[in-house]
């Protein structure tokens, strides 16, 4: 890929904007010290903080609605599923599908994506095919495929990446020549390095080949916008814990035509049509993919957190984001001996990966905590990416709607303490 | 909480003892904690009885802790007997590093280089690890 890179543009208005110290009083988390500093918590990638709104929600679920759902003929089971089904109508909008019964809860963004490769996978792919991952992937989008591909006997290989740290696009005919490309998987937004992918044209050279597209969002859905038939994927994962929602669930959609056709991978309640001796057939979208009992009131949660970050609006949270990080990589430039990964802030979600010469991540983070500051240390179970890095591991600093630009000062001159301490 | 970098643990971090590699080592072996990456390599030459650890040499890459502590440990055993090593706890290390309260992520940062050199050292005697260290080749992905 050339120096200027991809050929898209955000469209943002300037007058969307958000108050993160607004926002803040939504979440009691923040309001402490850590090391008798306030906490800076920079470490939203890994998993956001939690707000009352959403809190309430499932409290509310449990002391006035709970039930299972889907089962019994009470009143109560009606309120639960309806509240459970609610959600999923959500869910479903936030990404734009075209029909919430190809939304199907999961149990986070790594469930979802090994429903499809286990569930379409194993029966779809063979001999001669070839799997198509990138060196970004988290091994959540990496490990079913190369898993898979193993025990179908499918080619498996990575899109390279530029030094920038942005996917080599030219690698791709070279990789189409090796077979026949029946998947190509990627995220929409490293969660290591926040290099945003060029979705829209990797799935019309899946298609081209007849691939299925398969999106890892979870570093995504919580910061932008998502469109599923704009970015013309087959699948879409996301999990709630990254968007404000609880620990527990997550989100799969599949096209319609793709889930219908295709085998289950839960086996047991509620995922059924018939069950008999000789053999059960399969119930319909969504509950073919959900067996057992959901994660009820996290789903509940799932749609109250969607129904917050909807609130403040995906487009100020994707400028408030582009805004913190353009001033990180601003200020990190200033502090002595770090370099820093990935794209320029254009094609940059809310993440900066960094290292600091001379100073193992795990060290740098410690000092920072002794400032209340909290970063990620490690390899963001991206090792793939940290070989073609060269690095072990790195620091990331990674944003949310309720950073404030002044965490980013203290991340700067917490750094120039670590220097001072590791001289 | 500046006792986690005191200037020992820095000092020892910074010109690191027993830093090399020696070759023809009577006993050796490499890990890594998965965790965070860092990686400790050890090597061990035994004097003319066969026991005495004579020269004792590691190499790696990882975080302040884990690094002065292997370099540490270097000090520690050299003269000691495989035997004696084999055995040497968790604690003895630890009190040496001499860090208070540390949080459980950092003493496995502090244990790695005492536990790839318990591997190398009952490897190459043919005797099992100690209970408490059961298990720890694996965990330490030790080769």
């Amino acid at each position: 890929m050339s120096e200027g890179g991809y050929d898209w543009l955000m469209a943002v208005p300037a007058e969307l904007k958000l108050d993160p110290r607004t926002l803040r009083a939504d979440f009691p988390i923040l309001a402490q010290e850590i090391n008798g500093k306030p906490l800076a918590y920079l470490d939203s990638a890994v998993t956001a903080q939690k707000p009352r709104q959403m809190l309430e929600a499932m409290t509310h679920f449990y002391e006035t609605s709970y039930a299972n759902v889907h089962r019994g003929v009470y009143s109560l089971a009606e309120r639960a599923t309806e509240a459970f089904e609610g959600a999923r109508e959500k869910v479903a909008r936030l990404v734009n599908a075209p029909s919430s019964r190809a939304l199907i809860f999961t149990r986070n963004a790594t469930e979802s994506l090994n429903l499809v490769a286990y569930a379409w996978g194993l029966t779809n792919l063979g001999r001669g095919d070839v799997v198509v991952v990138t060196e970004l992937e988290h091994h959540s989008n990496f490990v079913p495929w190369q898993y898979v591909a193993k025990r179908t006997g499918a080619e498996f290989r990575m899109i390279p990446l530029t030094d920038g740290g942005e996917l080599d696009l030219e690698a791709l005919e070279a990789i189409a020549r090796d077979g026949d490309v029946k998947v190509v998987a990627t995220n929409l937004v490293s969660n290591a390095l926040g290099t945003i992918n060029p979705v829209e044209r990797l799935s019309a050279w899946a298609h081209d080949h007849g691939a299925i597209m398969v999106v890892d969002a979870a570093q995504g859905a919580p910061h932008r916008v998502i469109d599923v038939q704009a970015l013309g994927c087959d699948f879409l994962a996301f999990s709630a814990h990254k968007l404000c929602g609880p620990s527990g669930v997550g989100a799969l959609w599949g096209r319609r035509e793709l889930l219908e056709a295709m085998e289950p991978f839960n086996l047991g309640g509620h995922m059924i049509k018939k069950v008999q001796f000789e053999q059960t057939t399969w119930g319909d979208l969504p509950h073919k993919f959900e067996a057992g009992t959901s994660p009820i009131a996290e789903a509940v949660g799932f749609g109250a957190a969607v129904d917050y970050i909807t609130g403040v609006g995906l487009e100020a949270i994707e400028q408030h984001e582009h805004d913190l990080v353009s001033y990180a990589l601003e200020r990190l430039a200033d502090v002595p001996g770090i370099v820093i990964y990935g794209p320029p802030p254009e094609r940059r979600a809310g993440i900066v990966s960094f290292n600091m010469d001379g100073v193992h991540p795990h060290d740098v983070a410690q000092v920072l905590d002794w400032e209340g500051v909290a970063i990620r240390a490690g390899h963001h179970c991206c090792q793939p990416l940290m070989q073609r890095l060269g690095v072990a591991a790195t620091n990331r600093a990674s944003f949310y709607l309720y950073t404030l630009p002044e965490e980013i000062d203290r991340l700067a001159e917490g750094l120039l303490r670590v220097r001072k301490v590791f001289g | 909480m500046d006792d986690l970098y005191r200037e020992v643990i820095l000092d020892h971090y910074k010109n690191p003892r027993g830093h090399g590699v020696i070759d023809d080592a009577d006993a050796s072996a490499e890990g890594m904690n998965p965790l965070c990456g860092d990686e400790v390599a050890i090597y061990v030459a035994f004097a003319e009885d066969g026991e005495t650890i004579e020269e004792v040499k590691f190499s790696g890459r990882g975080c302040a802790i884990s690094q002065a502590a292997t370099s540490m440990l270097t000090e520690m055993v050299q003269g000691r007997s495989a035997g004696e090593v084999g055995e040497l706890s968790k604690e003895e290390l630890l009190e040496e590093v001499g860090i208070p309260n540390m949080s459980p992520i950092r003493i496995k940062c502090a244990l790695l280089g005492l536990g790839v050199l318990k591997v190398a050292l009952h490897r190459a005697k043919g005797t099992p690890l100690p209970t408490e260290w059961a298990g720890l080749d694996e965990e330490f992905r030790v080769r």
